[in-house]
């Protein structure tokens, strides 16, 4: 017995069983208990938010709408060739009679016709149009097409409709940087209807504009507030937590006061002198009022994760610098600067990826030119309701931010991230 | 003036005071005055001003009043960094992020050394406490004993004349304190350094100290040698604080030939060395040793006083006999003796009498 429990590898239990396993169902107990803990929360956040998580960005590439109402068009449309000169053969237009005169019984036509008019414009009225005679239509099909809406002689809507039949697309993404499914792969949009680049491209400058700002301000404070008393410290942390408490509208809604033209400090300005009556400056509805608004706003996330990293750097370790003939910015710069870099770390993803996506702020005070791409997902969300478009842009935001988060901890280490202790 | 008047003081307190908050004053009227080489302790219990001498020394306190001088100049105007004293600090302070070496290099970097002496410094640094193979290490890989080493050879490398070290063995077990002591003695002696240390451990005072200044309530009780200290305690609370000791409070009969007649208030009359007080009637605390207490009679002085004593409890401790008695209504008095062969081992119960050389009992303050 006592040989067989030294024997390396197969450590036996008092009663004969290999040890792993009576420990592993000692284990199992307490494993059940920690599971049914976090059960609720498990569930509730599987429901609310990976679920839908997953369901928006399926919606980036799900495509079935068109193979769904018009099934025996899309299988006639197969053998037709794309870059003929030609338009499909008669065949393909019974077939697409069939198919709609099923699809307006059925009251799916519409919904083709919104699907199509994203990539196409034109193509809901056209099919809403089609839909009233479809069923009195006579063969030659192609004929009585044509006689109601000539667009149905358009090369480009079948090239379309060719293009975008299969169930999985990758269309939106193409979409939502700048380009265009063509017959041949990817095309370049014209430059005026390009858009979402610069929008992704402004995002991150302005997030990063902001994280910049929130470590420049926050700094001084967070060091402020780990290096005096407690109980001055415990009130100027109110101070700095008191954002949290006001609503994000109201915070925001009182930029708007302050920065307007008739605003507080373009009034304070006039009255001084400084800005001619009627050359005020304009603070708001530009990058900059953003910039200034989200900094605010932002300041606590930046704040808090720095002070609690400082608060664990003892004093004596500037003392010692300073024995030791340092200057006060020497000790700084080499003793406690680095030491307290895991804080300016965490407090900048945490700022830069609320930056990111942030959508309130910057819809009230970005006017155009200072709004996210976050603003324009939720335009296409609740207004255009190209939910494919808006659900790709959203899954390359989360692309960039994940990447980033992996490029940080690469670079800096997520162990080094230290929100508190 | 000052340098004519103090000639071969190296560190020199003069009349300081400080308080923090403009109402109590935390040290109350120091003056000190140490020559080069000396290894002098400031021993007290927490709160007793010790720590503010040592930080104003420093340069991380300043003084509300009075002049501080170091070599003959008056440094309360200098900051910290242009003072050139070499600290070690309580919980070491290396700084995490860089290696032992970096650490040991910092203070010959500011001070703009070139790459080939710094290297010969750290070198030579980290020799001297026997950890030149750990230049490499982060202080987090290091034990508290290594890192006291580093924390120690970083405080000497760029050759401070004037070491403080605050209370730099309080993380440390007790034998490797032990050990560390004497190792923290033999560099500074080899080395020639003043050093001022704070402790309020007493054997760390006693075994390491040319000198130590016994603190309390901001001023300093005594400064003296250790053995002098021990033997010689000038007051109650100094007595009461270095080593183990009796009291036994009572008032003061008559004062004559050098010897006080103390009549006790347990009763008993007892002839002790008069030190705090001048003339009878006075209260007085009376001190004495455990280990100068005799109970044998054979080698007790004639016509000496004697009291009687109840044993209460005995202690076998290895090297010594501690045992417990019962002396003029005090319970506490302990007397030690050391394990001979010929020893008698009092068991409780027994009713002896006990006597001591007048020398050794010591008339102090009544507190």
């Amino acid at each position: 017995m006592t040989e067989a429990t030294t024997q390396p590898g197969r450590v036996l239990a008092a009663d004969g069983t290999p040890l792993k396993r009576s420990l592993a169902r000692a284990l199992r107990m307490q494993k059940i208990r920690a599971l049914m803990l976090v059960a609720p929360l498990l569930i509730f956040v599987l429901v609310t938010f990976i679920a839908p998580i997953a369901d928006m960005l399926f919606r980036s590439i799900e495509n079935q709408v068109v193979k769904d109402t018009i099934p025996r068009t899309v299988e006639a449309l197969d053998s037709w060739d794309p870059h003929s000169t030609e338009l499909p053969p008669e065949a393909v237009f019974a077939a697409l009679q069939a198919d709609l005169v099923e699809a307006v019984d059925q009251k799916t036509h519409t919904r083709l016709g919104s699907r199509l008019n994203y990539e196409y414009s034109g193509a809901a009225s056209l099919l809403r149009k089609t839909g009233r005679g479809v069923e009195k239509m006579k063969a030659p099909y192609q004929e009585a097409f044509l006689k109601v809406d000539k667009d149905w002689g358009d090369l480009e809507l079948w090239r379309t409709l060719y293009i975008y039949s299969p169930a999985y697309t990758n269309g939106y993404f193409l979409n939502a940087v700048d380009l265009k499914k063509g017959i041949d792969g990817p095309e370049a949009r014209p430059e005026n209807e390009q858009i979402y680049i610069l929008l992704f491209k402004r995002t991150m400058f302005m997030s990063l504009v902001i994280t910049f700002s929130c470590i420049m301000l926050g700094y001084p404070v967070a060091w402020i507030l780990a290096n005096i008393r407690a109980r001055t410290a415990n009130l100027l942390m109110i101070l700095v937590l008191l954002p949290f408490w006001t609503s994000l509208l109201v915070r925001t809604s009182a930029w708007k006061v302050m920065l307007q033209q008739e605003g507080v400090i373009n009034e304070t300005l006039v009255w001084l002198g400084l800005v001619a009556d009627n050359d005020r400056l304009i603070l708001i509805n530009n990058q900059f009022g953003t910039i200034v608004a989200m900094t605010h706003i932002l300041l606590p996330f930046m704040i808090l994760p720095m002070y609690s990293v400082m608060k664990t750097i003892p004093p004596s370790y500037l003392r010692a610098a300073k024995s030791l003939g340092a200057t006060n910015w020497t000790a700084f710069w080499r003793v406690y600067f680095p030491q307290s870099v895991p804080g300016i770390g965490a407090g900048s993803i945490l700022v830069f990826i609320l930056a990111i996506g942030y959508y309130i702020t910057p819809e009230i005070v970005g006017g155009t030119d200072g709004t996210f791409i976050s603003n324009r997902i939720a335009y296409h969300i609740s207004k255009s309701l190209n939910w494919g478009l808006g659900a790709a842009l959203g899954a390359i935001l989360l692309g960039a931010v994940l990447l980033l988060y992996y490029v940080y901890d690469k670079i800096v280490g997520i162990d080094n991230v230290k929100l508190g202790g | 003036m000052a340098e004519s008047q103090n000639s071969g003081a190296f560190v020199e307190f003069e009349r300081v005071q400080k308080s923090y908050d403009g109402e109590t004053l935390v040290v109350k009227d120091l003056n000190l005055s140490l020559p080069k080489g000396e290894f002098l302790t400031m021993l007290g219990p927490s709160g007793s001003g010790k720590t503010t001498c040592l930080m104003m020394l420093a340069g991380f306190e300043t003084a509300t009043h009075g002049d501080i001088r170091l070599d003959g100049v008056s440094i309360n105007n200098i900051p910290p960094h242009k003072r050139g004293i070499g600290m070690v600090f309580q919980n070491y302070a290396l700084f995490p992020h860089m290696t032992v070496a970096e650490n040991l290099s910092f203070p010959l970097e500011v001070r703009r050394m070139g790459k080939a002496e710094r290297e010969a410094k750290v070198k030579r640094a980290l020799d001297m406490v026997q950890m030149g193979a750990f230049g490499g290490r982060r202080p987090s890989q290091l034990s508290g004993g290594q890192q006291q080493r580093i924390a120690l050879a970083r405080a000497l490398v760029f050759e401070a004349e004037l070491v403080l070290m605050d209370e730099p063995l309080g993380a440390l077990d007790k034998q490797l304190r032990e050990h560390m002591q004497f190792e923290i003695k033999r560099i500074a002696d080899n080395l020639g350094i003043t050093v001022v240390y704070v402790t309020h451990d007493q054997t760390e005072a006693l075994t390491m100290s040319d000198r130590v200044a016994v603190f309390n309530d901001g001023r300093i009780q005594q400064l003296a040698p250790p053995d002098k200290l021990y033997e010689e305690p000038e007051n109650s609370f100094v007595a009461q604080f270095i080593g183990e000791n009796n009291t036994l409070e009572g008032v003061v009969k008559e004062i004559k030939g050098g010897t006080a007649l103390v009549q006790l208030d347990g009763g008993g009359l007892i002839d002790c060395k008069p030190v705090n007080v001048t003339e009878a009637g006075q209260r007085t605390r009376v001190s004495i040793r455990p280990e100068r207490v005799e109970y044998n009679k054979d080698r007790m002085r004639p016509g000496a006083h004697t009291l009687k004593a109840e044993v209460m409890e005995f202690i076998y401790m290895g090297d010594i006999f501690r045992t417990r008695l019962k002396v003029a209504g005090n319970e506490d008095f302990v007397i030690k003796t050391r394990n001979a062969p010929d020893q008698v081992r009092l068991q409780p119960g027994t009713q002896i009498e006990i006597g001591w050389l007048p020398e050794d009992c010591r008339a102090l303050d009544a507190v």
